[in-house]
């Protein structure tokens, strides 16, 4: 999901590339929690406006999957989910923003990848949604795979990989297409609602959405073949590794709630749990928050705030929401799904 | 060949070979010229036609066929126009994500401001007074944005966004821009060559580099100077981006109001005495922007409608709210329509607003050509 000119992007990174070289690690004089303490408040990189993710509210509040994580990783700090800045950052200025000390969590929908994790000075914490980029087509056209799209028109928005991935899976195959690309998200559906495309391309979830807002969703069809993997996962300055453990062990807590059935309803009963697991997890025995430097609470808080990840998918992205995503790889791993939280021990 | 004389000649038998039928009523001056002949004649049909179609079609999406209740389900059926899209995101597409309850704060401002300029328009009150009005309205508008004092909530520059945020760049890009953009003009005529040439260059710089590059720059290349640790408010760096373009663009309108000065004015000016200064603020100056009023509100109008660049680097402006609105999964691919059309007709006023009132300048400052 991202809106930029490819020169304005290329720019951002080669610029990112060379200070995260030159400044190779920024020595900073007080942690990130000291400093967030501090200040009062966390201040969350989110993005502008995506549907189920990252958008505003009748009365301007935000709301969304990647708000909820720092919603939660806030709870976790001050037991009070709302103490949270939000700066909505677009893709071409947002690693930059984690580097500069913009933003303390980067939580917009951001692809973990080698290059990204290794050259560009951040560190990302555990996969919060397992994405990948998909195909969907109109129903009347019959096609049933992607190496069916021979000379198809395939409408895309200017995605950081979106074309690369597509030409990455099309080139070995010796398949010919032709790629459409829109500045605009309103435009690019329509374009394909209106014919103008034989395909859409673009991220899964994505393409779901764009399926639930169709006037009849079952003219369209999301083609079976994943041509990427998206790991979507929270991002944090390098060098801070108890920052990092912080964001990360809150999203583990809100997987790990799931796993042990914990809800934001039931979670106050839980504290008189017997399972051993259940109480160090949610402090009431042990000493896990101030391994963190938190309060021992820090998890229930969490869970309090937000629920569990479960409740953080069906609030914003399940099937009771207009985008209606089912949660496909991202359901427990006892499910079959690609969700696991290490031990709490 | 056409020689001076041969067009002095055409414009002297112009008017003779058209002379307007003075003589007639007003009903036959308006349509002779429409039904005249019978191409006009089908020429206005053809117009009238379309001109019915478009009122037509614009009175049945908008009113007859138009959802006025209901919610997102009932737009999605509806083929009209989605009044309820007005009614819950009406708020949320002017002020943006600035708290909810401390909108009157907002709206305080933009009464405000749009009372102080409506007293700077009329010339019976340009007196000084004028200017501790402005100075008492930029810190009322400080103190009641920003907040942190008299029992306001302070509200971080990350919430400022919507039309407010719209008119604060523009106007104080604008504010900002004008007496640095004047300074460059009187720089980049000046007889000193050092200052002539520094000007040149930064004026020719700052217009050959788009603003949506310069936006870039300041709020991606910036902060990676800067210490660590240390930030520069991402508004306050855009804002300072579109104060510099703003004077770039300015000095030139200004410049080319120098140049429309005799230079018997200039020698005038010596010739009395006046040093430099006396020379351009009274004698200069005053006729060089009246002149430049044209291209400076030319340039008001573009920088108005500029500012929507601010979206590159994450600043919700007006037009990025409205976008956001219809970007609610609850109602994203409903109000498509509805949103845009808001969007233009907001824009379309104000800038109407802005060019009607530099033509009522131009009249009472009896400036034109005729």
């Amino acid at each position: 999901m991202t809106q930029s000119k490819p020169f304005v992007r290329w720019l951002a990174m080669s610029l990112i590339v060379g200070t995260a070289a030159l400044s190779a690690a920024p020595a900073s004089a007080q942690s990130t929690l000291e400093t967030v303490k501090k200040r009062g408040k966390i201040l969350c990189g989110v993005a502008p406006v995506s549907p189920g993710f990252s958008f505003a509210d009748d009365k301007g509040a935000r709301k969304g999957f990647d708000v909820d994580v720092c919603r939660a990783v806030s709870a976790a700090i001050f037991g009070d989910s709302e103490k949270v800045e939000y700066v909505p950052l677009n893709t071409n200025v947002r690693f930059q923003a984690v580097q500069s000390g913009e933003v303390d969590i980067l939580s917009r929908q951001n692809t973990w990848s080698f290059s990204r994790d290794t050259s560009l000075g951040l560190d990302f914490g555990p996969v919060v949604f397992y994405d990948g980029q998909g195909l969907m087509v109109p129903t009347k056209l019959n096609v049933k795979s992607a190496s069916e799209l021979a000379d198809a028109a395939i409408c895309l928005l200017p995605g950081t990989t979106t074309l690369q991935n597509l030409e990455d899976y099309f080139r070995p195959k010796n398949i010919k297409y032709e790629a459409v690309v829109f500045e605009n998200s309103d435009e690019w559906r329509n374009a394909f609602f209106s014919g103008r495309c034989d395909a859409i391309t673009s991220d899964r979830s994505d393409l779901a959405s764009v399926r639930a807002i169709a006037n009849d969703p079952d003219q369209y069809v999301v083609l079976p073949e994943t041509i990427s993997k998206e790991p979507l996962a929270p991002t944090v300055r390098q060098g801070d590794t108890n920052w990092r453990d912080i964001v990360s062990w809150t999203v583990y807590a809100l997987i790990a709630a799931e796993e042990k059935g914990i809800t934001q309803a039931n979670v106050d009963a839980h504290l008189k749990s017997e399972d051993p697991e259940i109480q160090r997890l949610l402090g009431a025995s042990g000493d896990f928050g101030k391994m963190l430097g938190l309060d021992n609470n820090w998890s229930y808080n969490a869970i309090k705030a937000v629920g569990n990840y479960s409740e953080l998918f069906e609030r914003n992205l399940g099937p009771k929401t207009r985008l209606g995503l089912s949660r496909g790889p991202n359901t427990l791993w006892t499910e079959g799904g690609l969700l696991y939280s290490p031990p709490f021990r | 060949m056409t020689t001076a004389t041969d067009i002095a000649e055409a414009q002297l038998k112009r008017p003779a070979e058209r002379r307007p039928d003075s003589g007639r009523g007003l009903l036959h001056r308006t349509f002779k010229p429409l039904i005249g002949t019978p191409v006009n004649a089908a020429v206005t049909l053809a117009c009238l036609w379309v001109l019915w179609l478009g009122i037509k079609g614009t009175y049945g999406w908008l009113i007859a066929r138009a959802v006025t209740e209901g919610g997102p389900e009932a737009c999605k059926v509806g083929q009209g126009a989605c009044w309820p899209f007005f009614e819950a995101k009406l708020r949320f597409m002017i002020f943006g994500v600035y708290p909810y309850e401390e909108h009157w704060r907002v709206l305080l401002v933009m009464v405000l401001f749009l009372g102080a300029i409506g007293i700077t328009m009329i010339p019976r009150f340009w007196t000084k007074g004028l200017l501790y009005l402005w100075g008492s309205v930029i810190i009322a508008t400080a103190v009641l944005i920003s907040g942190g004092v008299f029992g306001l909530r302070h509200v971080p520059t990350t919430q400022w966004s919507g039309l407010p945020l719209s008119f604060l760049l523009s106007a104080v890009g604008l504010a900002l821009g004008f007496p640095l953009g004047v300074v460059l003009a009187l720089a980049r005529a000046s007889q000193l060559p050092a200052i002539r040439v520094l000007a040149v260059i930064f004026i020719e710089v700052i217009r050959g580099v788009p603003l949506i590059s310069i936006l870039f720059m300041a709020s991606v290349m910036l902060p990676l100077f800067m210490p660590s640790g240390i930030t520069v408010d991402k508004l306050l760096r855009a804002q300072i981006a579109i104060v510099i373009f703003a004077a770039a663009y300015i000095a030139e309108a200004v410049r080319g109001g120098l140049q429309a000065i005799p230079r018997g004015q200039y020698e005038a000016a010596n010739a009395m005495g006046l040093h430099y200064w006396q020379a351009m603020r009274l004698i200069v100056l005053p006729q060089a922007l009246k002149v430049s009023i044209p291209p400076l509100v030319n340039i008001s109008i573009g920088f108005f409608q500029d500012t929507t660049l601010v979206t590159i680097i994450g600043l919700l402006d007006f037009l990025t709210t409205v976008r956001t609105a219809m970007q609610d999964p609850a109602w994203v691919g409903i109000a498509v329509m509805e949103g845009y059309i808001f969007a233009a007709v907001v824009y379309l006023v104000l800038s109407y607003g802005m060019g009607a009132y530099s033509r009522f300048l131009e009249r009472r400052l009896r400036l034109g050509y005729d």
